[in-house]
């Protein structure tokens, strides 16, 4: 048997009070493409910033051609032929094509300086090897996120990688472009790089892996060769139990809430129409980048629309701002918590009330213990686990401080709430406390609009789900008929001609 | 800011940091009035304590509007050209026999305009507030001198010069202090009991979490450049009424010395903190300060060596002892054995 | 439109270019400008004019070149008008008192430049202050400095070497001095932004700091070298703009830095960061200088010059802001094509 191109034995790694990582190994061997796969919070992206040189592992040993290495940082790892392309890819957007790719190793004249005629030489002739027409001259802004990946991988193979890493390349690709992108990753693992992909889209895996590793909570759980595993299988590794998620209470579905009609906007997605009632969850599916999130967007003010309708309550409306979504009674939790949902640094208090102050106190002046009131009524009826409301909400845990974004719009009494991957990031304890909560609010009668790349979580909410696949609503499935596989396909753009109960769904 | 949302928080410990930074300003306070009174008897008497106040009240009052900008974080370079428009244009009018009462509010509604070009630019053409307050930095001294030219307005009512540097009978206390006593009430009800101030620090804290929360944030920063172009143009008028003169360069060079006592008040430049009474204690800080160094016979230009050591040193100080707290952070963290259950999202997340 | 695709008439395509090209931009209004004001004066064309014009432009295209460098890497340096006033001054007074030769008094001159500069990238790089910040309170530590040195008087004329002043008008070839020095700095240094990986670091740490970080770039050092260049270039400013004027007065160059950063934003440096050229900053300074020039020669009053150049980094920042934003649209259009 050949030595293994990148070796990782008994690798951990901890953060405070958290192991990210606990004792894991992966075996990658030259020419192969070797999916790792797992939950949020598996521990997938710890793993790839450690061998990245991004974190430093605190047990473990790293083996590169069978040589122990250290990667003390990311340019160590570069200069030991290991090249991450990362989700976003981390580029110049000033500089040209050609100057991303050479900008550490410039190719050099008989001057000792950058000779610019030969890196644009180079940097074409790595594009023609990839089969990509690209003007290696023209600025990195202003190009897609696809072209952005290319240029990433164009990078790797310039320093002549000897390991690849994708780390979710997919994520806001359109299926055309990841035709493009598995051709290019398939043409550079033949020339005997060792690829690593890593993914949480199972279907992806199935079609470009030769092996999977596979993650759980920071643990290694298994390697085999995908003509080996099914998905059913490999969801079975995932999820390791047959997870118990909250399922949404059955409740009276009442009047219309919120009327979505022939919706577009100027990127994201084009003639959207639905409804949501009181009552009601409805789950929006489909890939990152299908234009879930660009549809909240419009529905709360962030973004302006170029064409059709909403009405609330059977009102036309059109918010210019989030403050005017507010006050008609649409709020919005963010996808990002962290940028767009929450002021970290203010307190629980601070950051409840944020939203509704002036209608707390109309005559501007602040109450304190009025805002306590309303705080601590809103964080115990979700149950926040805190030290008190002045707790600033950083030191929370990433499912406290969404109770805490949830909390703050509970406060502001909406009509329609939407949910942005309402759990990512969160631990399975407090994800399933977010499903009750959002049983709960819909059950008090509330239209809620639920976006989520979360299978399971979507199947298990949603009384209908919406799946949109480029930008357009590809299929409307009612709750009854919802399989992962059927929702999955919808996705890709395809349909099931039979509703199949074959799917890999692990939810009861 | 990524690095604020790794380190864990202790509120308790932030608050105190904050009390002890007013205390700091207190203690060299103390230090300052009991150096005075070594250097001269007269240092602690009525006419000298009107006489110290009332020569730092145009940068006093225009503190109060930039410590809200800041915090917001934004800047506003442009104040102190305002002051010498403001100054202009008062005397333009007066000499065209616009009576001054007219006069005033026609002044403090150029501010005002000013203080909206700024605003539009930043929060509409989505501008970076340094640059276009540089830019508005020349074009208001650049209309000034238009106005004006090289004449100098000296002629006034006695009791418009009198509101400049007297004081209100039988009292030490100058007409200008009062103006910025009333300055500081509204400003420090409207920064720390209002919601519009809390709204200000979570804009300066985190400016898409505001707005996904229903704060109009480009509304209120346009208004904050406002309010700050009508309170530089107020200031232009109390130091036209001081001096009685109007000049094409009145206010030249006061830009720096605002923004230094608003950080030497305890703003922090990126934004999202500071106080008030933090700024009101800075203001004398630099009052006493100068007052001091003109009894040591240091003259007014050598000052400004004073000033920017003072602003450079507000922002060193709290800076070392961000690393330092962090380098002690990090040494006990790596100390404390790992604890605790296994694997929860965020870490990747 | 500066859309990827040519597409309209040759007139729409001719405004593309000079959209993209900061550089060409500022030719052709200069051109334009000095035909008009031609018009207007024929004066302005004489070599005496061009002479007076460039000598200026020169001085202030130094330390243009030192300011582009630290507004590429995201910075700004607010205090080398007081460098240029601190090093024309001590250059003065070390040849009124010193018995040193005329060079050595420059190259102490450039020294001291250099130092501030340093001084300025050290509490920079090191307390990670806000460049904005430290260089406001070095302007005015700086000009404090100037005035202990003048002790209330200034440097005349007399005071120098016989023949000083004449430097600045003096000529190689018929090229003034003052030209060849900028042009070679200009010249030497868009080499270093250009051809050395250096240079190139600029620019990755003022495009994206984060993604620098990751690449092993070390962006403090970059930015104190940055400081430092400017200092010194500061420096060199300072010394030429002694042997300019001559007599010096301790708020010599008071208020210049405001034309020093318009000439780097008209040039096409934009404030964000990561962009624009040397090339683009001394030909935003000689487009100033221009503008001085013309309000002179066309008899217009000289109080107009602050206002103007106000509307002129106004306007020029703006339309980085347009361009920038159009570019952006149609980059989320490309990407959803």
């Amino acid at each position: 048997m050949t030595t293994a191109r990148l070796q990782l034995t008994g690798i951990s790694k901890r953060f405070a009070a958290t192991a990210a990582l606990a004792d894991v190994s992966l075996e990658l061997l030259a020419g192969e493409i070797h999916a790792l796969v797992g939950e949020n919070g598996a521990g997938k992206s710890t793993l790839v910033k450690v061998i990245a040189g991004v974190h430093q592992p605190d047990a473990g040993e790293i083996r590169l051609d069978g040589e122990l290495i250290t990667v003390p940082n990311p340019a160590a790892a570069r200069e030991r032929g290991i090249a991450v392309v990362h989700q976003e890819p981390r580029l110049f957007p000033d500089l040209s094509v050609a100057e991303n790719i050479f900008l550490i190793a410039p190719p050099t004249d008989r001057f000792h300086t950058i000779s610019w005629g030969e890196m644009r030489r180079r940097a074409a002739e790595l594009f023609e090897q990839l089969d990509v027409r690209i003007d290696v001259a023209a600025p990195v802004r202003g190009l897609s996120m696809a072209d952005q990946q290319l240029i990433e991988i164009a990078k790797a193979l310039a320093i002549e990688a000897r390991v690849l890493i994708l780390d979710e390349p997919t994520a806001s690709l359109s299926s055309h472009e990841v035709e493009r992108l598995f051709t290019i990753v398939r043409r550079t693992s033949e020339r005997g790089v060792a690829v690593l992909f890593v993914s949480h889209r199972l279907d992806e895996v199935f079609e470009l892996c030769d092996r999977a590793t596979v993650f759980r909570d920071g643990r290694y759980v298994t390697t085999a060769p995908t003509s080996e595993l099914t998905t059913a299988s490999l969801v079975r590794f995932m999820v390791g139990r047959e997870v118990s998620l909250f399922p949404k209470e059955a409740t009276t579905v009442g009047a219309p809430i919120l009327e979505v009609r022939n919706l577009s906007d100027a990127s994201g997605f084009r003639d959207v129409s639905f409804t949501v009632r009181a009552g009601e969850i409805l789950g929006l599916a489909g890939l990152v980048g299908a234009g879930r999130t660009e549809i909240a967007r419009v529905l709360f003010g962030i973004e302006p629309r170029t064409a059709g309708e909403v009405l609330l309550d059977g009102r036309p409306v059109e918010f210019r701002s989030p403050s005017e979504a507010l006050r008609a009674g649409v709020a919005y939790v963010p996808e990002d918590r962290h940028q767009d949902g929450l002021v970290l640094d203010f307190s629980i208090t601070n950051n409840i009330t944020l939203p509704i102050l002036g209608r707390l106190f109309p005559r501007l002046f602040l109450r304190a213990r009025t805002e306590v009131e309303v705080a601590t009524q809103f964080s115990e009826r979700l149950r926040v686990r805190m030290t008190g409301v002045d707790q600033a909400v950083k030191a929370l845990s990433g499912g406290n401080q969404q109770k805490v974004v949830i909390a703050k719009w509970l406060a502001a009494r909406p009509r329609v709430l939407i949910l942005d991957e309402p759990t990512r990031g969160v631990d399975i304890g407090a994800k399933v406390e977010v499903h009750r909560i959002v049983s709960e609010l819909a059950a008090s009668g509330l239209a809620i609009i639920m976006i989520s790349s979360d299978l399971p979580e979507v199947l298990a909410m949603s009384d209908r789900i919406l799946v949109l696949h480029e930008g357009r609503i590809s299929e409307e499935i009612p709750r009854a008929d919802a399989t992962e596989e059927r929702v999955m396909f919808a996705a890709t753009g395809q349909r099931v001609q039979a509703p199949a109960g074959t799917g890999a769904s692990s939810v009861h | 800011m990524t690095a604020s949302s790794q380190s864990p928080a202790r509120p308790a410990v932030r608050l105190g940091a904050l009390a002890r930074w007013e205390t700091l300003l207190v203690i060299l306070l103390v230090g300052l009035i009991a150096a005075g009174a070594r250097m001269s008897p007269f240092f602690i008497s009525g006419g000298n304590f009107a006489n110290l106040t009332s020569s730092v009240m145009e940068i006093a009052i225009m503190a109060l509007p930039m410590t809200l900008v800041i915090i917001m974080a934004d800047i506003d370079l442009s104040v102190e050209s305002m002051v010498g428009l403001a100054g202009a244009v008062l005397g333009t009018l007066v000499v065209a026999g616009v009576p001054l009462p007219l006069a005033i509010p026609v002044v403090l509604a150029v501010g005002a305009l000013g203080g909206l070009l700024n605003g539009l630019l930043v929060t509409r053409a989505g501008l970076p507030s340094l640059v276009v307050t540089l830019g508005t930095l020349a074009l208001f001294r650049g209309l000034a001198n238009v106005l004006l030219g090289p004449t100098v307005i000296s002629v006034w009512p006695d009791w418009f010069t009198s509101f400049g540097f007297g004081t209100i009978d039988g009292s030490p206390i100058p007409f200008t202090l009062v103006v910025f006593l009333v300055l500081v009430v509204v400003f420090w009800a409207v920064a720390h009991a209002t919601w519009i101030g809390r709204q200000v620090f979570a804009i300066g804290k985190n400016a898409a979490a505001s707005r996904y929360s229903g704060v109009r944030v480009n509304s209120m920063r346009n208004w904050m450049f406002v309010i700050t172009g009508m309170i530089a143009s107020l200031a232009g008028i109390i130091l036209v009424a001081r001096f009685s003169s109007a000049r094409n360069d009145n206010g030249t060079g006061m830009t720096l010395t605002v923004v230094t006592v608003v950080l030497l008040g305890g703003v922090d430049i990126n934004g999202g903190k500071g106080s008030i009474p933090g700024v009101v204690l800075a203001v004398f800080v630099l009052a006493l300060l100068q007052n001091i160094l003109r009894l040591a016979g240091v003259s007014s230009e050598f000052q400004g060596i004073a000033v920017g050591l003072l602003l450079v040193f507000s922002v060193i100080v709290p800076q070392l002892a961000r690393q330092t707290r962090g380098a002690v952070d990090r040494a006990r963290r790596s100390r404390r054995p790992p604890a605790g259950p296994i694997a929860s999202g965020e870490v990747t997340a | 439109m500066s859309a990827p695709q040519p597409q309209g008439g040759p007139v729409a395509r001719v405004l593309g270019l000079l959209g993209r090209s900061r550089e060409l931009t500022l030719v052709a209004l200069m051109l334009v400008m000095g035909a008009l004001v031609t018009l207007g004066a024929p004066q302005f064309i004489s070599v005496s004019n061009l002479n007076q014009v460039t000598a200026m432009a020169a001085i202030i295209a130094i330390a243009a070149v030192g300011e582009a460098l630290t507004v590429m890497t995201k910075n700004i340096d607010l205090s080398v008008e007081s460098t240029i006033g601190l090093v024309a001054f001590l250059v003065g007074v070390i040849l009124r008192e010193h018995d040193l030769p005329v060079p050595a008094a420059w190259l102490v001159g450039v020294g001291v430049g250099l130092l501030l500069g340093i001084a300025n990238g050290a509490v920079i790089t090191i307390f990670r202050i806000p460049s904005i910040v430290v260089t406001l309170g070095t302007l005015s530590i700086f000009r404090g400095v100037v005035f202990i040195l003048a002790g209330g008087k200034e440097v005349n004329l007399v005071d120098l070497p016989p023949g000083y002043a004449d430097l600045a008008t003096d000529s190689v070839l018929g090229v003034p001095v003052f030209v060849i020095v900028a042009v070679v700095i200009v010249a030497a240094v868009g080499l270093l932004l250009w051809k050395t990986k250096f240079g190139r670091q600029i620019y990755a740490v003022g495009s994206n700091e984060e993604a620098a970080a990751i690449m092993g770039i070390r962006s403090r050092t970059v930015t104190f070298t940055v400081f430092a260049m400017c200092g010194a270039l500061g420096g060199v400013a300072g010394v030429m703009w002694g042997i300019y004027f001559g007599t010096i007065y301790a708020t010599s160059a008071s208020g210049l830095v405001l034309q020093i950063v318009a000439a780097v934003v008209v040039g096409g440096v934009t404030i964000s960061g990561g962009a624009g050229t040397v090339v683009g900053a001394a030909l935003g300074a000689l487009f100033l200088a221009l503008i001085n020039n013309a309000l002179l020669v066309l008899q217009l009053p000289q109080e107009l010059l602050q206002a103007i150049y106000g509307a002129v980094i106004l306007v020029a920042v703006s339309a980085d802001a347009l361009l920038s934003q159009r570019q952006r649209r149609l980059a989320a259009r490309e990407a959803r094509r």
